[in-house]
């Protein structure tokens, strides 16, 4: 009498907490797959298999960005793998081709060309987009934390040259429900543009660090 | 006609006010500034020139059936459009589905008057001085439910399902960046370099979605509705292109719209 009482209140306590939360429904989103599926279609580079999750996208929507630890764990080993570290052993590019590319948001939209924006260019980093970083640049986003002083904070020491390098080409790996995007995995940014943007962080002289 | 609107904004900013200025600060009273230059643009917005032509489209007998819009039921019955847009998206019985205003505007320009999707979704979004026919009309419907208080319905199944698809939608990750509709309209005080980004999930702020739409935007000089602004949100996430007047916009537009209920719309609104 008493186990059945205690699993009848488990059932009930189960059922208020979903209820109350705001997590995923599994029929509603799958009826929600369903309609994007029919409502988007395929335009320049952005292709209908944009719309398949990986395991990362799928655990971080399901949980709306707060996975249980050992998940978490799991999945961000999984990330740290898929970094290349630069054949060269060097982290650090020009901060000032750096700087050009942190302030390009353009790239990996269906106006734009495979590996360069609609304009020609590069892709770029859009850093500033979610991020303060230059004291000059006062157009920056909140999104993401202040990099301002970025190495003169941390040091200017190879390992946190690396963290950076790290961090740029794929921020899940850190953190892995992060809205910073994949730089590296998505093709998005080039060794060489991730080694500019690392010097941008990195270098004494860059304006990141005054 | 499209000049002497660029002239008379290029006054108004020329009067003084300080927008360069106020764009490159990053304090959060630029958001304020902005607001109060808003509710002076919108004492004598330039959408209204659009409502008016608008109103024109919706009256005139037009396209292969000869026929005007004048019998098109928007919820409210045939015809009505006084409060219709604040009451959208809802169940229709008579397509069996949630629509939205623009979705139910296209179905009515393509079952009345004989128009063709296709050729209306070639081209969908003002551009320069083209202003597409369902743009203006959709402005037209939106001014009749000024003042109004935002009134979403909740009642038929169909209805309270949209609003859970709408949900997933918006939380869903995807893409080569990863992005969700939540990962920049999910929380609070967030902004992309100086474009405050409201926290949809919060009905106060969720208000901010519908309010102000559809909009003359000043970039650009072009009136758009909710329509652009979802489709290029879902450009600007890196996904595929979004259909021309499709459920997914539909879905979120229930969403967004039944957290924004109960507050007023002030009708067409201005954009940086």
């Amino acid at each position: 009498m008493k186990n059945a009482l205690i699993s009848a209140g488990v059932v009930v306590a189960v059922i208020a907490g979903c209820a109350t939360t705001q997590g995923s429904d599994p029929e509603r989103q799958r009826e929600a797959v369903e309609t994007m599926k029919q409502s988007f279609h395929a335009r320049g580079i952005a292709k209908m298999n944009r719309l398949n999750q990986d395991e990362l996208q799928r655990v971080c929507t399901d949980t709306r960005d707060q996975p249980p630890a050992n998940v978490q764990k799991r999945l961000e080993a999984a990330e740290m793998a898929e970094i290349k570290l630069p054949a060269d052993g060097k982290f650090l590019g020009g901060w000032k081709r750096g700087e050009k590319i942190a302030s390009i948001g353009r790239g990996m939209t269906w106006r734009d060309k495979p590996g360069r924006t609609s304009r020609g260019e590069p892709n770029g980093g859009g850093c500033y987009n979610c991020h303060e970083l230059s004291p000059k640049v006062t157009s920056f986003g909140s999104v993401g934390p202040s990099l301002r002083q970025f190495g003169k904070k941390r040091g200017y020491g190879v390992d946190i040259q690396k963290y950076a390098y790290m961090k740029i080409y794929n921020a899940k790996a850190f953190s892995i429900c992060s809205t910073m995007p994949r730089f590296g995995p998505s093709g998005t940014l080039t060794e060489q543009q991730m080694k500019d943007l690392t010097a941008y962080l990195m270098d004494p002289k860059s304006p990141v660090n005054k | 006609m499209r000049h002497a609107l660029t002239l008379w904004i290029f006054v108004v900013l020329a009067a003084g006010f300080p927008i360069s200025q106020a764009v490159a600060q990053t304090d959060p009273r630029t958001a304020e500034e902005f607001d109060r230059f808003r509710a002076i643009m919108e004492e004598a917005n330039p959408a209204e020139l659009f409502e008016v032509k608008g109103e024109e489209l919706w009256k005139k007998k037009r396209g292969p059936k000869n026929a005007s819009l004048e019998q098109c039921d928007l919820g409210l019955g045939p015809g009505v459009v006084k409060g219709a847009y604040v009451q959208l998206p809802r169940y229709f019985a008579d397509t069996g589905k949630v629509m939205d205003a623009e979705q139910r505007v296209v179905h009515c320009m393509i079952t009345l008057q004989g128009f063709s999707y296709a050729a209306l979704a070639k081209r969908p979004f003002s551009r320069g001085s083209y202003t597409p026919d369902p743009v203006a009309i959709v402005t037209y419907i939106a001014a009749q439910s000024k003042g109004m208080k935002i009134a979403v319905r909740q009642s038929h199944p169909k209805e309270l399902e949209n609003y859970e698809v709408g949900r997933e939608i918006f939380f869903y990750r995807a893409g080569p960046w990863d992005f969700s509709c939540a990962s920049c309209h999910g929380q609070d005080n967030l902004r992309i370099r100086t474009q405050p980004l409201p926290n949809f999930t919060q009905p106060e702020q969720a208000a901010r979605s519908f309010m102000g739409w559809p909009g003359y935007r000043m970039t650009g000089g072009v009136m758009h509705t909710l329509q652009w602004r979802l489709t290029d949100c879902f450009r600007q996430q890196r996904f595929p292109y979004l259909s021309y007047v499709s459920d997914t916009h539909t879905a979120l537009l229930t969403y967004l719209g039944v957290n924004a209920n109960g507050h007023e719309y002030r009708g067409p609104g201005i954009k940086r």
